[in-house]
């Protein structure tokens, strides 16, 4: 396939399923149909994981950042200290 | 037979503190067997805390307390002010539903021994799916009664702003602590230092505020007898701010480790309880200097546990040690 807009090489990508042509020599990128709507599903997804709702009754400013994920990497640690004086 | 809990409050992993760690047959056995031999009935008998800490300061050093069949025997620590602790039992004994009343005070050698019902006890384990599972409601709605209670005559100050002192102090001696700490701490108004950024009127509006204090709270304070959940020990109770007993899970959240969800539904049950320690438009103008204090005080407390056992910091206690640095980067503006 030709680059519709410089007439270079198209070369085929495959990622997370969605299809994508790229010039090797503008760097142009080509979707198939649906795969603009593909793409911007995906963000939103991300986006909802990455930001958390904000606090109901507000932070201090010296507040670490929230991300709404959990944090199963240091669990053992952190319910030990939930107990402890 | 004595066998030690696997909970918290159990006896530390023999690689723990071996400078202050009792030998085998030691006065911490003797101790216990002590403690069983006050409970008013025999039983199955399992030592539930046998705090090792720097016998000099860390908080809740010395402390040991033995389940004997249906009741729980407390050992309190050496140069426990006693005039102070009877006035907070019996407070506490007239605080049905709210405190657990203890069923005994008794005397053993240098230490006062308190007895008290067994309740069923939270543990970590009743968290494992998370900490959004713990009863934070629960917990906050008595903590807002208690908040509400008149303020009996000849009530001690509660032990909060002490237990910060303590913890930072307890850092003495240790290597590599992070120098945030001690600097975030001589920002508060509780350090005693002459020149700090933090307006000391914020402190004293505080003072004005003083009601019925807890002094200690976190998760392990709740016990459930029956179907309802009360809060257990009165070692920190008096008159202070409020705001206080709010700030341990404030800090936590502060610092990213209590999830949004959990702290919205604490404070969220707190207010609706009619709790008066923060105001319902804005929260962290009474929560924002004690979140601080507690802040400092759990690095502190998190830091030396881990030197003393040769540990690296985790990262919850990192969590707290990046708490800090922000407390100093705000005091500086």
């Amino acid at each position: 396939m030709q680059c519709p807009k410089c007439r270079g090489n198209m070369r085929t990508f495959d990622r997370n399923g969605i299809h994508i042509e790229q010039c090797d020599n503008c760097r142009g990128i080509f979707l198939d149909y649906g795969e603009l709507e593909t793409l911007t599903r995906l963000e939103s997804q991300w986006a909802q994981q990455q930001y958390a709702p904000p606090p109901a009754h507000g932070a201090p400013a010296w507040g670490a950042p929230h991300h709404g994920h959990h944090h199963h990497h240091h669990e053992r640690s952190w319910v030990g200290m939930l107990f402890s004086s | 037979m004595i066998e030690s809990s696997g909970g918290p409050a159990g006896a530390a992993p023999p690689d723990a503190a071996p400078s202050v760690a009792a030998p085998p047959g030691g006065p911490d056995a003797d101790l216990v067997a002590g403690l069983v031999r006050l409970a008013p009935r025999g039983g199955p008998v399992t030592v539930l805390k046998q705090s090792t800490g720097s016998p000099r300061m860390d908080s809740g050093a010395g402390v040991v307390v033995v389940r004997v069949g249906d009741v729980v025997v407390k050992a309190h620590p050496e140069g426990t002010p006693e005039a102070d602790l009877r006035v907070r039992l019996d407070l506490a004994g007239r605080l049905p539903g709210l405190m657990l009343a203890p069923l005994g005070v008794e005397r053993l050698g240098a230490r006062i021994v308190t007895i008290w019902p067994a309740g069923e006890p939270l543990t970590p384990a009743h968290l494992e799916d998370g900490d959004d599972r713990a009863p934070w409601a629960e917990g906050a709605r008595l903590l807002a009664r208690l908040h509400a209670r008149p303020l009996p005559p000849g009530l001690p100050a509660a032990g909060g702003p002490a237990r910060l002192a303590r913890a930072v102090a307890a850092l003495d001696g240790h290597r590599d602590v992070p120098p945030a700490i001690r600097a975030a701490y001589w920002t508060l108004p509780w350090s005693g230092a002459e020149h700090r950024p933090v307006p000391p009127g914020l402190a004293a509006g505080a003072e004005l505020r003083a009601t019925l204090v807890h002094g200690d709270w976190h998760l392990g304070q709740l016990v459930r007898i029956g179907a309802a959940w009360t809060l257990i020990d009165p070692d920190d109770l008096g008159h202070g701010d409020p705001a206080w007993d709010l700030a341990r899970p404030a800090a936590w959240f502060a610092a990213g480790l209590l999830a949004t969800t959990a702290w919205d539904r604490f404070l969220g049950a707190y207010l609706a309880a009619g709790g008066g320690a923060v105001s319902r438009d804005d929260p962290w103008r009474e929560l924002d200097l004690p979140a601080r204090a507690l802040t400092v005080q759990l690095a502190a407390t998190a830091v030396a546990t881990a030197r003393r056992a040769g540990r690296p910091l985790d990262d919850s206690t990192r969590a707290l040690v990046s708490s800090c640095a922000r407390i100093l980067a705000t005091a500086r503006v």
